[in-house]
C-alpha cells in the first residue's frame, strides 16, 4: 500500500503577536511547528502502513524552510519526504494550492507507485479553510472522506474500505473504495514518538525538493497568484465598537461593592435576564 | 457586524482597483443562492441565517434570492424546506429531488449542485461551515474553478457589485477582506450563530425551479451504511445558552476554573473558554469558544481573564451584553465588550457570584452559593 499525506508548517499560532501600532503580524522569532491537525493524518497514514504494509510518503508545499517539517515527519516514522517548492507557488489560494499538490501527488505515483490513500489533516491552523483535502480529491478523482473519526477496515484485495465519519448531528458509516483521500478529525489516534532508527534514518535521508517542472507542472498560469481566484484586498485590525465599554468604578470600592454595581449594570441593559434570575418562579 | 477603525471607501478596492476585468462569460451570471442544509428534512439553522444574510445582499445587488434544496421525497420530503426558504425571504426555490440525495454523500450532491450553477448561473453562492457544508462547498468550488473564502464572518457588496467576504487570518489574530475577481459563482461559507436569524413571514409558496439529478446509484462508490445520531449527552448547551461564562488564561492554572463554574452553576450559564485554554488541556475542545470552536450569541456572556483576540471576538460579537473582567486596561476585549471591569477575574469572580446570588431568591441560587463559599480561597 502507498499512502501520501500532505503537511503544512504552519507558525505556531500561539506565540503571533499583533504589533500594537502597525496592527501588523510580527513574524520575526515565531516558531514554527506541523500544523497540529496534520500529525493525526501522519499517525493515521503510519498505522494503516504498520497493519496492511507498504510505504508513507510525506508531501509539503512551501518555502525552503518547510524542509524542518518534513525532517520531523521523517523522525515519526515516515519513509520519504517531498518539498515542493518554486517561487512560481507564491500567493497561492486554496484552488491554486491544491492544483500543485495534487500535480505532486500524481508525480509521486508515477515516480513510487499509484497512492492509494492520500491523507490531510482537517485543517490548517493558520488558515482554517478545510478545502485544500477536497480539492486534490477532486482533481485526482479521489473518493473524498472528510472528517473521518475511525478507519473500521480496509480490504486490500477487494479494495474496498469501511470508515466512520463525522457528521452535524451524528456519524456516518460508510463504505467506499481505493484510491481515495480522507482529511483526519483531531484526537482520533494518539501521535507516537518517533524511535531512535526513525531518528537515525531521518537524519540520514534526503528530502525530494521538486520545482513546479520536477512535479511536472505544466500550466504555470493555474500556480500561485496568477492561479488564484481569490484576492485578499486587506488585512486589518478589527477597531474598538464605536459604542465605548462601561467600565466599573474600582477606585475607593472593595470587589464586593464593584461586583453589586456589576450585577446592577447588567440586570439595567437586561431587564428580560433580571426578571427571569431574580423571579421566584421556576427557571 | 465588526466596527473598523478606518474604514476603506467602498470604491477604492474591488475589481475596478486591481485593474482585472470579469471575463465576459462570466457577466450574465446573477442572483444569490443560499444552500439549504437538510437534516432529515429539517433545515439547518445556519442555512435560515444564510437566506437572512443572502436577502440583504441580494437587496443591495437589486437581484433575486434563491434557496438551493437537496433532498429525497421519502420521509418528510422537500416540502417543508421550500416553504422555509419562501418564509424566510427566498424569491426562488431550486430543487433536485432523488432518492440519490437521501442522505449526504459528496459525489451525488457535488454533481447536482454543480449542475444547478452551471446551468443558473449565480452570481453569489452561500453555504453553511458545518462539515456537510465545507465538504461540498470545497468539491464544488474546484469543480467550478471558483473562488471560495471560508468561515466569513461578515459578508458585503462592494460599489463595483462584488463580494466582500471578511474572515480572520493569521489564526485569527486579525481579518482580512477577500475578493473573488475573475471567476463566478462567488462562493462564500459562514459558520452557525455568526449571521443573526431573520423574521419569519409565513409566505406562499413561489417560483419552484425543479431539475433532475442524471446520475444514477451505480455509478456512485460512496455508500451510507448506517448514520449514528449523536445521544445529545456529549454535546455541549453552548450555543444554545442564553448565558454563557468564559475564561482565559488569566485565570492562571486549571484549579481555578472552578469559580468560573460556581458563576455559571448560580446563573444558569454555560461555562466555555479561549483557545489557549484548550491548547493547554485545562478545558476539553467542545467548550472552545471563537473562531475555531462555538459561534454564541447570548443574552450574557461574561468573559473572565480573556485578552479577546480577534479569533475570540469573532465568536462573541453577536451577543447581547458582553462583559469583560481583566487585569490589563489595555487588553482588546475592552474594544468590544459593553461593561468592563478593570479586576483580577480570578479574584472578581467570587464576589461576582455573590452579588448574583444576593438578587436572586434563595432556592434559585443556594446550591450555586455554597458551592461558592466552599471554593472560595480568597
Amino acid at each position: 500500500m502507498h499512502i501520501v499525506v500532505c503537511i503544512k508548517q504552519v507558525p505556531d499560532s500561539a506565540q503571533i503577536r499583533v504589533h500594537p501600532v502597525t496592527n501588523t503580524i510580527m513574524r520575526q522569532g515565531v516558531p514554527t511547528i506541523i500544523n497540529p491537525y496534520d500529525l493525526f493524518a501522519l499517525e493515521e497514514a503510519l498505522q494503516v502502513r504498520n497493519r496492511y504494509g507498504g510505504e508513507v510518503t510525506v508531501l509539503t508545499m512551501g518555502p525552503p524552510m518547510a524542509e524542518q517539517a518534513l525532517r520531523k515527519a521523517l523522525t515519526h516514522g515516515a519513509d520519504r519526504a517531498v518539498l515542493l517548492t518554486d517561487r512560481h507557488f507564491a500567493g497561492s489560494d486554496t484552488l491554486a494550492t491544491s492544483y500543485a499538490l495534487s500535480q505532486a501527488v500524481a508525480k509521486i505515483g508515477e515516480s513510487y507507485g499509484a497512492p492509494d490513500i492520500v491523507f490531510t489533516g482537517k485543517q490548517t491552523i493558520d488558515g482554517d479553510t478545510a478545502q485544500v483535502g477536497p480539492g486534490i480529491a477532486k482533481r485526482l478523482n479521489l473518493q473524498q472522506l472528510t472528517y473521518v473519526t475511525k478507519i473500521v477496515s480496509i480490504d486490500p484485495t477487494s479494495r474496498e474500505l469501511m470508515v466512520e465519519r463525522h457528521a452535524e448531528s451524528g456519524t456516518q458509516m460508510l463504505k467506499s473504495t481505493l484510491p481515495c483521500l480522507i482529511t483526519v478529525l483531531e484526537g482520533v489516534n494518539a501521535i507516537r514518538r518517533g524511535s531512535l532508527d526513525d531518528a537515525f534514518r531521518a537524519a540520514r535521508s534526503p528530502v525530494l525538493k521538486w520545482g513546479a517542472a520536477d512535479a511536472g507542472i505544466g500550466e504555470l498560469t493555474k500556480c500561485g497568484l496568477r492561479g488564484s481566484p481569490t484576492v485578499v484586498k486587506r488585512v486589518f485590525a478589527p477597531g474598538p465598537r464605536a459604542e465605548k465599554a462601561m467600565q466599573m468604578d474600582i477606585n475607593d470600592k472593595t470587589l464586593a461593592e464593584v461586583a453589586a454595581d456589576t450585577v446592577a449594570a447588567i440586570f439595567a441593559r437586561e431587564p428580560v435576564l433580571e426578571r427571569k434570575l431574580t423571579s421566584h418562579g421556576d427557571r | 457586524m465588526v466596527a473598523r477603525k478606518n474604514e476603506t471607501p467602498a470604491n477604492a478596492v474591488g475589481r475596478a482597483s486591481s485593474g482585472k476585468k470579469l471575463l465576459k462569460c462570466f457577466e450574465d451570471h446573477r442572483h444569490v443562492w443560499v444552500f439549504m442544509e437538510l437534516e432529515r428534512g429539517k433545515v439547518h439553522p445556519v442555512s435560515i441565517e444564510l437566506l437572512g444574510e443572502g436577502r440583504r445582499l441580494a437587496d443591495k445587488l437589486g437581484v433575486q434570492l434563491a434557496g438551493v434544496i437537496l433532498g429525497s421525497s421519502e420521509g418528510v420530503g422537500t416540502k417543508p424546506a421550500i416553504e422555509e426558504a419562501f418564509a424566510y425571504g427566498a424569491d426562488i426555490a431550486y430543487l433536485v429531488e432523488s432518492p440519490l440525495l437521501a442522505n449526504y454523500r459528496n459525489e451525488p450532491f457535488t454533481k447536482a449542485l454543480t449542475d444547478l450553477v452551471t446551468t443558473h448561473k449565480p452570481e453569489i453562492l452561500l453555504l453553511g461551515a458545518t462539515t456537510l457544508g465545507r465538504d461540498l462547498a470545497g468539491a464544488v468550488a474546484t469543480t467550478l474553478q471558483t473562488g471560495l473564502t471560508a468561515d466569513c464572518t461578515e459578508l458585503d457588496v462592494d460599489g463595483d457589485g462584488s463580494l466582500a467576504a471578511t474572515r480572520p487570518t493569521f489564526g485569527g489574530s486579525l481579518l482580512c477582506t477577500i475578493y473573488t475577481l475573475n471567476s463566478r459563482p462567488q462562493m462564500a461559507t459562514v459558520r452557525s450563530r455568526v449571521m443573526a436569524t431573520p423574521q419569519r413571514a409565513d409566505k406562499p409558496i413561489g417560483r419552484v425551479i425543479q431539475h433532475e439529478l442524471t446520475m444514477v446509484e451505480e455509478a456512485i462508490v460512496t455508500k451510507v451504511l448506517a448514520f449514528l445520531c449523536n445521544d445529545g449527552s456529549e454535546q455541549s448547551n453552548l450555543a444554545n445558552s442564553d448565558i454563557v461564562v468564559g475564561g482565559g488564561l488569566g485565570l492562571g492554572a486549571a484549579g481555578n476554573l472552578q469559580h468560573l463554574r460556581n458563576l455559571a452553576t448560580t446563573i444558569g450559564g454555560g461555562v466555555g473558554c479561549s483557545r489557549p485554554l484548550v491548547q493547554k488541556g485545562w478545558m476539553p475542545a467542545d467548550r472552545q469558544i471563537g473562531q475555531s470552536g462555538h459561534t454564541i450569541r447570548p443574552k450574557l456572556y461574561i468573559a473572565a481573564g480573556i485578552s479577546g483576540a480577534v479569533q475570540h471576538r469573532v465568536g462573541v460579537e453577536g451577543a447581547d451584553l458582553i462583559v469583560a473582567i481583566n487585569l490589563d486596561q489595555k487588553a482588546p476585549i475592552f474594544d468590544f465588550a459593553h461593561i468592563g471591569v478593570v479586576a483580577c477575574a480570578l479574584e472578581f469572580l467570587p464576589a461576582l457570584t455573590e452579588a448574583f446570588a444576593r438578587r436572586m431568591p434563595p432556592h434559585n441560587s443556594i446550591k450555586g452559593m455554597d458551592r461558592g463559599r466552599l471554593d472560595d480561597q480568597e
